[in-house]
């Protein structure tokens, strides 16, 4: 009993730090879709007083992937009959060009002010306009919120990483009758500490396993998908293999790094 | 003849202005029998502690199985400790191992195979008259039988020698004769050097042996 409740604890602290780590990969998912979408939809025109190529528009910024002319034909038309033939013929002659220029990726604040300012030093540009305003804003709080969990995922590490030192200090003093006895014949560390190294290895497959559930059961319900379906944006919160293979990985090493750390501790106490 | 101990000037202490050996010299041949014997607290127990690099010397020199104690590496020290078989007053059987397990250990850490050390095992505790409880923990055993299964524990691994800290110390007369047969049986059937600390000696002992006594630090053989 007492020693499945031992089982139990370092499950737990293990599965919390799991369940952090795969919070923080679903929200950095959520956000990379977001920007994925705010990507399609972001633009910015630039207006030119002689025709620019795509390539021209290449050259200036590698984040730039395509433009396209805005056509001026719809509203020269909308002016034929409210002004007159010359005058409309010399507008045509006088109006600028105008480009929608569309991006490889969603940039930051910072790269679309670096692109404004590139734009705006070719001689042929007269004026330069983001519509970003709105979506920068929701886009600057997803990143708060990224910062927010990241933050969160790291003192939920660090303080369960702790229990689990905790824990595994209790386990040291459960089998160290076991462990000098065995010193006493001349078992090296590595066969003393075995024990406590499977325990750890089960464990934190135990953990993983547990994950695994915790977020079929997620899928299952669909509440999670429902919710961000909404806001448009539709991702995996957990790829069974990737993020499987991964937290068995993170398990593996945390409770393998803290069981070195106590053995070596309690090698040097000998 | 060979040496397996060899003592010279050998000074023993837990605190450093507290000697309890104090510049012993002597050594202890191969194949032999010895006891060692002293008052409550003279040091007997800290003595054997050393032979086994619990404890290191403080001064002088220490060599067991040829290999010297004076500041020896952990892997030394592994290694000479998988030629030495203990027993101890308190058994220090592994509570949570079965009998067999427990004879077993000194086979683990040898490396031995499951099926070698598994017959081997199986030898002893029919030696020890214990087969019928290679199943259970040692809790389940009265002390009597635990000391015995302790015995087969130290003599598994067919070890260069036996170190026995008051082995029969909280014993009955019946078990503690079992004890000494096994003892006496390893020395003159193995040729296993056997040193046994203990405040007296049986008067049941038949085999040839070399008496240590040990007072006020000192180290005396007796004749």
């Amino acid at each position: 009993m007492k020693s499945l409740k031992n089982h139990i604890s370092l499950i737990i602290a293990l599965f919390t730090v799991l369940f952090s780590v795969q919070i923080y990969v679903a929200v950095d998912r959520t956000i990379v879709a977001y920007e994925g979408r705010l990507k399609n939809d972001y633009s910015i025109i630039v207006v030119s007083n002689k025709s620019l190529t795509p390539a021209e528009f290449k050259a200036m910024d590698p984040i730039i992937e395509r433009s396209d002319a805005i056509s001026t034909d719809q509203v020269l038309k909308r002016l034929e009959g409210e002004i007159s033939k010359k005058n409309l013929d010399l507008l045509k002659l006088t109006l600028p060009k105008f480009y929608r220029i569309y991006l490889s990726r969603f940039p930051t604040p910072y790269e679309i002010e670096k692109l404004q300012k590139q734009l705006q030093k070719h001689p042929a540009i007269e004026r330069v306009e983001g519509y970003a305003q709105t979506h920068d804003t929701v886009y600057k709080l997803m990143l708060l919120f990224k910062d927010v969990v990241q933050v969160f995922s790291i003192a939920i590490a660090a303080v369960t990483s702790l229990l689990i030192l905790k824990e595994m200090r209790l386990w040291q003093f459960q089998h160290s009758d076991r462990m000098s006895i065995m010193a006493l014949f001349g078992a090296p560390v590595w066969l003393r500490s075995a024990v406590l190294f499977r325990l750890a290895i089960v464990d934190a497959i135990i953990a993983t396993i547990l994950l695994c559930i915790a977020f079929f059961v997620f899928e299952q319900y669909g509440w999670m998908d429902l919710l961000l379906r909404t806001v448009g944006i539709s991702i995996d919160l957990f790829h069974f293999v990737n993020d499987g293979v991964r937290s068995l990985l993170i398990a593996l090493g945390v409770s393998i790094v803290l069981t070195i750390t106590i053995v070596i501790g309690n090698s040097e106490e000998e | 003849m060979d040496k397996v101990i060899i003592a010279e000037n050998l000074s023993l202490s837990y605190k450093e202005f507290e000697t309890i050996i104090s510049k012993a010299t002597f050594s202890i041949d191969a194949g032999s029998f010895v006891f060692i014997t002293g008052a409550s607290g003279s040091g007997k127990s800290t003595l054997i502690k050393s032979f086994y690099g619990a404890i290191e010397p403080r001064a002088g020199q220490l060599m067991v199985g040829g290999v010297k104690i004076n500041r020896i590496s952990t892997s030394k020290l592994n290694f000479l400790r998988r030629h030495i078989g203990i027993v101890f007053q308190d058994y220090k059987l592994i509570k949570e191992w079965t009998i067999e397990k427990n004879v077993m250990l000194p086979l683990i850490i040898s490396g031995y195979t499951k099926e070698v050390s598994g017959a081997q095992v199986q030898r002893l505790l029919s030696h020890v008259k214990l087969i019928h409880q290679a199943g259970k923990y040692p809790p389940e055993l009265s002390g009597g039988e635990q000391q015995r299964v302790a015995v087969a524990r130290a003599l598994a691994h067919n070890p260069i020698l036996i170190l026995a800290d008051e082995p029969t110390g909280n014993l009955d007369e019946y078990s503690s004769q079992v004890i000494w047969n096994l003892l006496e049986g390893a020395n003159t059937k193995l040729k296993t050097t056997v040193v046994v600390v203990t405040h007296n000696i049986p008067s049941t002992i038949t085999v040839a042996y070399k008496h240590y006594h040990i007072e006020m630090g000192n180290i005396y053989e007796i004749a």
